[in-house]
Parts: C-alpha cells; structure tokens; sequence
C-alpha cells in the first residue's frame, strides 16, 4: 500500500498545474460568458500530451497511465470545468475504446491523430429518449454491401459541434436488444451527418453540446468498432473509465469552489474578525476538505484498477458518484461562504455551482452509478 | 508509487484478526452486551496473537508490523465486537506512547506487560470531569516528595480503568496552572497502587462489554522515575498519542460500518415485501450502494492516515479527516441499516441493534467531531 506518484506523475501533475493556473483560469470567465469553445487551449493542451494521457505513443498518446490522466483532469477541470470535459471525452470516450477496440489500421488512422489533437473526437450513444437505458436506442444501421446505412439522432453530444469523429453507437439488430447495439468510428465530413444548435446549458457553457442527426448515413463497414453486437461491451467499458475523467472533472471543480472560499474568507472580516475564524465557516471548509481528499482517494484507486486491467465497474461507479455529490455540496457551500457575492458572476463561485451540477447528470446519473454500486453487492 | 493494495504481511494480519474475531469474539459479542462481561480472556489471547502491540518493536514484544496492520486488525476486530476492540486500541496506543517516549527501563517493564497481556490491558487517564478535548485545562496534580511523586486529582471516562495494570496518567507539574499546556508531565501508573480508586462503572449507551470508570488518585504515591518523556512535554505526548489514536477509532468505525452493512445486505436478501425480496427495491439499493460508497471512502482516508504514520511523515490533518468521515459515515451506515431492518431492528434478536449502539461513540471519543472538524479547519486556514 503506497500513496506517492511517480516522478512522471508528479511532473505531468505540476505541467498541467501551471498552464491551467497561468493560461485556463484567467479566460474562464470569459469562455463561459461568451460561450466560446477555447480552440487555443486544446490546441496547448495537445502539445503538451494532454489529449490522449494514456495512450501509447505508437499511437500519438503521451504514454502514461489513466492515475496521470486523472491529476492533470483535476487540474484542467480547477480551472475550467468546461476545458476539463472537453479533454475528459476525447481521453476517456474517444481514444480509450479506439485503443482497446480499435484493429490495428483504424488506430493508425483515427487513434493517432486524436490522441495527439490534430483531431478532436466526441462520443454518441444518448438519444432523445434513452440515456442511461442503452439498449431502448433507436438508431439502426444497416447492412448495404460494403457500407452500413445508419438513420437516428443522438443527443447531448459533448464536443459536437468542433469534433473531426465520433464513437457512434447504433442497433444493427433491433430485436436482440443490448445485443444488438453496434459502435462505428464515425468521420464528421461524412455525407448524411448533420449537427444541430448549441444547447443553451447551466453551466460548462464553454463547451459545446448538440444534437447529432443521421440521414441515410453510408459508413464504410472498416469503420465498424468492433463486432456487430459488441456495441454494448464498447460502451460499458468505455463509460467505466469514462466515470474516472468525470470524477476527477468534479474533484477539480471541488477543489477550486474550496479554494475560492478560503481565499475570500480569509479576506472578509464580520464580528471582528476573519469570517474563517467563525466555526461556522471553518467546520464547512473542513468537510469539503475532507470529502474532497476522500473523492480524490477512491477517484486514484479506480484508476489504478484501470491501469492493472482489473475490474473496476463498482469502484469508478463509486467514485463518480461520491466526487460528483462531494464536489456539489462545496460548490454549494462555497457559493454561501461568498454570501451575496458568491451570487454574482464577479466571482468564480457562482460559476463552479453552475459547472459542478452537471457532474452528477453525465456519462451515468448519482442514480445510474447507485445502481452499479447495489447491483455488484447484492448480486 | 500509488498502490492500494496490502502487502502479504499486512494481509497476514488482517487474517489471523478476521479468524480470531470470527472464532472468539462473535458468538459472545450479543452475551458480552447484555450481561457487561469484560473480554480479559479475549485480550490474553489477542495479546498472544501480538494484537495488543502490533505498532511495537519485537525488542518490547510487539508484533512490529507497522500501522497499516494495526488498522487492518482493528476493523477486523470491531466487525465482531467493538466493545473488545476498544480495548485493544486503548493497550496499542498505551504501549506504543511508552515505547515512544519512555526509558528502556519503562519500555521493557510496562510496554512489554501491556502486549504480552500480563497487564491485561493498558489505559489512558487524560480527560477530567471538567474538561475533555481542552487537555490544556486538566487540574490532577503531581507534587515531588522526596523520591517519589505524589498524584492528586481525578480522571474521567477511563476506558478499562478498572482492568488495565498499566495506566498513563496526565497531570499538572506547574503551581496552579500557570504554565498551561507547558506545565503538564505525563507518568505511568500500575493498576492497583495505593490512593488509586477506581469510582462506579459508566452505564452506557453502547460499548457495554468495555468498562469506562472515573479514577480519582488521594496522594497516590508512585516511583519518582515514573514520569513518561519530559517535564512540560504531556501536552504534545497525550497530542501525539491521540493523533495515532484517530486511527484506531476510524478503523473501529469503518468496522462497525462494515458488520452492519452485511448484515443489512443479508436481511434484504432475505426479507420479502409485496412480492419480492426487498433488496430488489430501489429504496433499499440507495440506501446499500450509499453506504458501500462511504465505507469505501471512509477506508481510503483511514489506510492513507496510517500510511503516512507509518512513513514517519505528518499525519495530523489526515488523522482527523479519517476518524471524522469514518465515524460519521458509520453512523450514517449503522442508521440506514437498522431501517432496512424495520422493527425487527430495533430488538436484540438481530446484531444490528447492538452496532447502532456502539458505533455512536466513534464520533465522541478520541476527540469529537468537532474537534476534528477544527484540527482539519484550522490546517486550511491558518496557512
């Protein structure tokens, strides 16, 4: 039992540390407001390994392991939330099932510049009417010679309207249910794929997230991931490490809504003294800082189980759900430590309580990852 | 390196407590409850199995197998009786404090009696009638009269104080206090020494098989070599025990958390309404998946506060995140888990009454959750 990074860790962590203190954090505001995707960050953030952490680099990946991608996650997402999930889909739903599923000339094709960040991916799997219920989509792709002919529309598309390729995950047999669910590396330039609006969201407005509609869609069958039938194994494992990127994403949002609050009542003064010096204040902060490092452990330990290859289904369910839940109560509470400031988008707090919200809705609801918990114990 | 896993040797540990506390403790922790009987055979055997020092050198008789072994066996002990348990945390923590900061003669007489249970046990006398977390404000004196000291005062909430052979007592050194924390010495004590009284047991909510007693000492004449560390130095000794002591309790905790969580699992495994086994109810899976989640975080914090013992690095803040989340979210667990019981819960027929009991001093003991939530406030903010 150990609980110290490797010297390459601890670089990658102090890396991503300073550029997202020195470069993220002062346009976060900005990019928020604008609704502006931060094309020049990502672009940075490629340059420095940042796209694709775990990735060999055969592959155009940094070489290092799912532990580093979750520090440099944190500190991305510390900065800026919406930055942090633009990262999290192109590591964890893009490269991730292309480097496990991917056959050999498909990695070299589309993993390579994806995890490099000549491109930028995004990952499709939600519809209007199923979410966390996989197995009740309705896009259907069909069998045509060499080709597949895919119709449907995909919501909540992280990335959706800046991504060169999409996972896409269709039904190619209806009738057998999860069984029949298909992924397919999906070119955005393809003919019959058609992005919709930006939605209008809470938060992690700097990111995009739209709607994508599929209109007799021919897709190369080279470009099917995996087998036919093996969509819902493509998804699952990918939603598992997907849940690692999403817990690190809140235990940053956690960490910066703490740190703001102990900035501000260090400076603010009621009574006499610093507003940290009343219990009041300082038993929250002590249960953020708590919850926050007990976040960070079970988010480090489901990464590790990734990286052995083990198992860890439960253990990224617990995680997400424990730094999602973690991290909005100390956005919430650190909002209240500002008091009518914390109201006002002169502070960061007010943008962390919009961003860490939607950490306890994506790649799994708190009750989707209950579900996992219950079912792995009481099976 | 980052790995959460145990070594052999720790798992080793954790072994031969889970075996023993299956075997030994279990089938008497309902008996030992109801009826008050103190585990005197239990600890002679833990002692012979080197669980009453398993933080302490082989030179003093200890297991020396480090913290993370010590926090291991403790959860595996208190899943069967928490009672049993927190007295074997209070002997780990009596004989690693002397082993710490007493003379080779001190630690070869008293922390070998403690872990090779011929004292039975070890206790701890710090808190008074008047003050608890505020150590700094105890009154019991110790005067120097000719070779010996001479203790004056009385203690409170002695775990074991009654069984223990070796106790170590906090007392005040200064005139009338005017020294504050810098005038208290810490000196161990035999169980049994003339003018050391031993008042009415506490009768409590939980931990009943575990005594708890208020000592009063009336010139109680020890050996003028038995003051443990410095003159002056009580203040951070008692300070550093109960830093270590934390995470004791948080693995008591995270044990009591754990024993009540199967036993709620088999209960809705078993139990059905309106058709179906209750554990195929959402409500129930909430209330089963939220404690899994906690305990499991809960087991993080404490395993990282003992690593960081065990490295020799500071563990203070950690310490207190540990027994602060591990407490609480057992509490949490032993509450949630009576519930899944309904009625038969809250009858002595099933274990999970006896645990929600005895969890709830965790967040008391060793420093209360406020304390902790101000040691772990004070490390964000005073930076």
């Amino acid at each position: 039992m150990q609980f110290e990074l490797s010297e390459e860790q601890v670089l990658l962590q102090k890396t991503a540390r300073e550029f997202a203190r020195k470069e993220v954090a002062p346009r976060a505001a900005e990019l928020d407001e604008k609704h502006e995707f931060p094309a020049d960050l990502v672009k940075k953030m490629a340059q420095m390994g940042l796209m694709g952490v775990a990735v060999p680099d055969d592959y155009g990946g940094a070489g290092m392991d799912t532990l580093a991608y979750v520090l440099a996650m944190e500190e991305i997402s510390a900065a800026c939330a919406s930055t942090g999930v633009i990262m999290s889909v192109n590591n964890s739903l893009v490269c991730d099932p292309l480097l496990k599923f991917g056959n050999e000339a498909q990695k070299r094709e589309w993993l390579v510049p994806l995890a490099s960040g000549a491109k930028l991916g995004c990952f499709a799997l939600s519809e209007p009417q199923a979410g966390s219920d996989a197995a009740a989509q309705k896009t259907v792709a069909k069998r045509d010679g060499d080709d597949y002919v895919i119709n449907g529309v995909k919501n909540w598309i992280t990335n959706g309207a800046e991504a060169d390729v999409c996972v896409l995950l269709t039904m190619t047999a209806p009738e057998l249910g999860y069984k029949g669910i298909t992924a397919f590396i999906l070119p955005m330039d393809l003919a019959g794929v058609r992005v919709g609006p930006k939605e209008n969201k809470l938060g992690i407005t700097a990111s995009s997230t739209t709607q994508i509609f599929l209109e007799d869609c021919r897709v190369p069958a080279k470009l099917r991931l995996g087998e036919e039938g093996e969509g819902f194994k493509v998804a699952m494992s990918t939603l598992d490490g997907g849940r690692i990127g999403i817990a690190a994403q809140a235990l940053g949002i956690g960490r910066a809504a703490m740190e703001a609050a102990i900035a501000y009542g260090k400076e603010r003064e009621t009574f006499g003294k610093p507003i940290v010096k009343h219990q009041a204040i300082e038993f929250m902060l002590a249960d953020m800082a708590t919850e926050l490092d007990a976040a960070r452990l079970l988010t480090w330990r489901a990464a590790r189980l990734k990286d052995a290859g083990m198992r860890h289904s439960t253990e990224s369910a617990m995680a997400k759900l424990f730094a999602a839940e973690a991290a909005n109560r100390a956005a919430k509470n650190g909002l209240q430590i500002h008091g009518g400031y914390g109201y006002t988008k002169d502070y960061a707090a007010e943008r962390h309580y919009r961003d860490a919200k939607i950490t306890e809705i994506y790649e799994g609801t708190s009750e989707i990852q209950r579900i996992v918990i219950a079912r792995s114990l009481l099976k | 390196m980052v790995s959460f896993e145990p070594t052999e040797e720790q798992l080793m540990v954790q072994k031969t407590a889970r075996e023993f506390a299956a075997r030994e403790l279990a089938p008497k922790a309902a008996e030992r409850d109801h009826e008050g009987t103190f585990p005197r055979d239990e600890l002679r055997k833990l002692a012979e199995l080197g669980l009453l020092g398993v933080n302490v050198p082989d030179a003093y008789g200890g297991a020396e197998m480090g913290v993370v072994a010590y926090s291991l066996a403790v959860t595996e002990l208190a899943r069967a009786c928490a009672s049993t348990t927190v007295a074997v945390c209070v002997s780990n923590m009596a004989a690693e404090l002397i082993c710490t900061y007493g003379s080779e003669a001190q630690k070869q007489r008293y922390a070998r009696a403690i872990v090779d249970g011929s004292a039975c046990c070890g206790a701890f006398a710090l808190s008074e009638t008047h003050c608890g977390s505020d150590a700094a404000a105890l009154r019991t004196t110790a005067r120097r009269d000719g070779d010996s000291w001479v203790l004056d005062g009385s203690k409170q909430w002695i775990t074991s104080g009654d069984h223990a052979g070796v106790l170590v007592v906090w007392a005040r050194t200064d005139n009338q206090g005017d020294r504050g924390a810098r005038g208290i010495a810490a000196f161990i004590v035999e169980g049994g020494s003339e003018g050391l009284h031993v008042g009415k047991h506490e009768d409590k909510l939980g931990l009943r098989g575990s005594t708890t007693v208020p000592l009063t000492f009336e010139s109680c004449r020890i050996p003028g070599d038995a003051m443990l560390g410095n003159d002056g130095d009580g203040f951070r000794l008692a300070m550093t025990a109960l830093d270590g002591g934390r995470i004791g309790i948080a693995s008591q905790a995270l044990g009591i958390g754990l024993a009540a969580l199967d036993a709620a699992r088999d209960y809705a495994r078993e139990r059905s309404a309106f058709g179906r086994p209750i554990a195929d109810k959402q409500a129930i899976q909430w209330m089963i998946a939220d404690s899994a989640t906690e305990l499991e975080a809960a087991r993080l914090l404490t395993l990282r506060a003992a690593m960081l013992k065990q490295a020799g690095v500071p563990y203070t803040r950690e310490a207190s995140m540990a027994k602060l989340y591990a407490s609480e979210a057992a509490n949490r667990v032993c509450y949630r888990a009576l519930q899944i019981h309904g009625g038969y819960g809250y009858t002595r027929d099933f274990p999970i009454e006896r645990m929600s009991r005895d969890v709830r001093v965790t967040t008391i003991y060793e420093g209360t959750s406020e304390i902790q939530r101000l040691v772990i406030g004070r490390s964000l903010t005073s930076a």
